[in-house]
């Protein structure tokens, strides 16, 4: 049998025309459990921009400090290794020389120079750990949070060199045993994946503030940088804030008061 | 053929090996495994709301599925709150809503998933229940 030319187009036709009521009865099967619709929940609290600011004089004792970082990595399952090799950290404290390089005046007050600086993820509005992440498991979510999905971290860990500010933390091995006292309530991380700090968005979702701000008696102060009313821009409009390496324009959300009045 | 004799004994034997687990099986029947659903949350429940988020056949077949999509809806989209065909709403956790209710894992998911081979790398990160060994 041979085909002409107007066979081959009628079959041709034909067969295309199967192939596309069959995608779609196909389609239309697939969606019988799409019933199902998702929210954010009541309680959520939401913003166009998640930031912090933190009024340094404000933290003064060793305990201050430790409460705050103690608060963080209990409830979130981070593991205290003992050596700064392995170490895996989301809040930390950090020198002055360290936290605002650039800044680093000869003469600031002794205070300010030796006091520690509480350290996080600046959730930066431009933030190049995003950029280099080669599996989208770090990612900018619609409020400001650079969060990040361990599920899809290979570990490659270009994101910890992207990052200006040490955020990050590679799981060098299994942190379980490391952990004293699990939060049953949130997972670990396992070995060979990068961790940091995520603005306690699990908490946000169930509208609690984040665990470092509830426990700073009013040191930290967390809100929405795009609310001119929010708490964290009255603190900005009162008194004379900075951020960490702003000249490399990843455009932090962590502000710091240094020499804060009692408005703030 | 040279050594005919001793190839074609060869053959017989590997054939006999090759198809021994077939044929030791044969007519034997593997039980399929059923997961326990009679954990204390479970039990606690109230008959008629004693169900899963979605219908029993739904969650078996597709709870893979299901687990996924809440793991982007939770982390990448911000979302919480699950509402079921069923109307009722449950906050989409693998850890906190799921093993709430089957607080038996090894006799919930990991009697099916041995059984079909599979090994899903959940618990590496999310912290299984602490099962009563009784």
């Amino acid at each position: 049998m041979s085909v002409n030319r107007r066979k081959f187009l009628k079959i041709a036709g034909a067969s295309a025309l199967i192939g596309l009521t069959g995608t779609i009865t196909i389609e239309e099967l697939l969606k019988s459990n799409a019933e199902a619709s998702v929210t954010p929940g009541p309680d959520a609290l939401t913003a166009k921009r998640w930031g912090m600011v933190i009024d340094v004089n404000k933290i003064k004792t060793k305990e201050d400090y430790e409460k705050i970082i103690h608060a963080c990595h209990s409830i979130h399952n981070v593991p205290d290794i003992g050596n700064t090799k392995d170490e895996v950290k989301w809040i930390w404290e950090e020198e002055y020389e360290n936290t605002f390089p650039g800044v680093s005046d000869e003469f600031i007050p002794d205070g300010i120079k030796h006091k520690p600086f509480l350290a996080l993820c600046n959730h930066c509005a431009n933030p190049p750990c995003v950029r280099v992440c080669p599996t989208k498991a770090t990612f900018k979510r619609p409020d400001g949070i650079v969060a990040m999905d361990y599920h899809r971290c290979i570990g490659c860990r270009f994101c910890m060199a992207a990052c200006p500010f040490g955020a990050r933390s590679f799981n060098w091995r299994d942190p379980r045993p490391f952990i004293k006292e699990e939060n049953k309530e949130f997972p670990t991380r396992m070995k060979g994946v990068v961790e940091k700090c995520t603005f306690c968005s699990e908490r946000l979702a169930r509208g609690l503030q984040p665990a470092c701000v509830e426990k700073s008696n009013g040191a930290l102060v967390f809100g929405d940088l795009d609310n001119p009313n929010s708490d964290v821009r009255k603190a900005l409009s009162a008194n004379y804030a900075i951020r960490r390496k702003p000249e490399i324009g990843t455009a932090p959300s962590v502000y710091y008061i240094i020499g804060g009045n009692e408005h703030a | 053929m040279y050594n005919g004799g001793k190839i074609i004994a060869g053959l017989i034997i590997f054939i006999g090996l090759f198809t021994f687990p077939v044929f030791y099986n044969m007519g034997k029947t593997s039980t399929m495994p059923e997961a326990k659903l009679d954990t204390p949350a479970i039990k606690e429940l109230p008959e008629a709301e004693r169900k899963c988020v979605e219908s029993k056949e739904y969650m078996r077949a597709n709870h893979m599925q299901l687990l996924d999509s809440w793991r982007d809806q939770v982390i990448r989209e911000g979302n919480l709150e699950y509402e079921s065909t069923g109307g009722k709403k449950y906050i989409m956790s693998l850890q906190n809503t799921c093993m709430h209710c089957h607080s038996n894992k090894k006799e919930f998911c990991d009697k099916c998933h041995n059984y079909a081979n599979v090994k899903p790398y959940c618990w590496t990160c999310h912290i299984s229940p602490k099962e009563n060994e009784t």
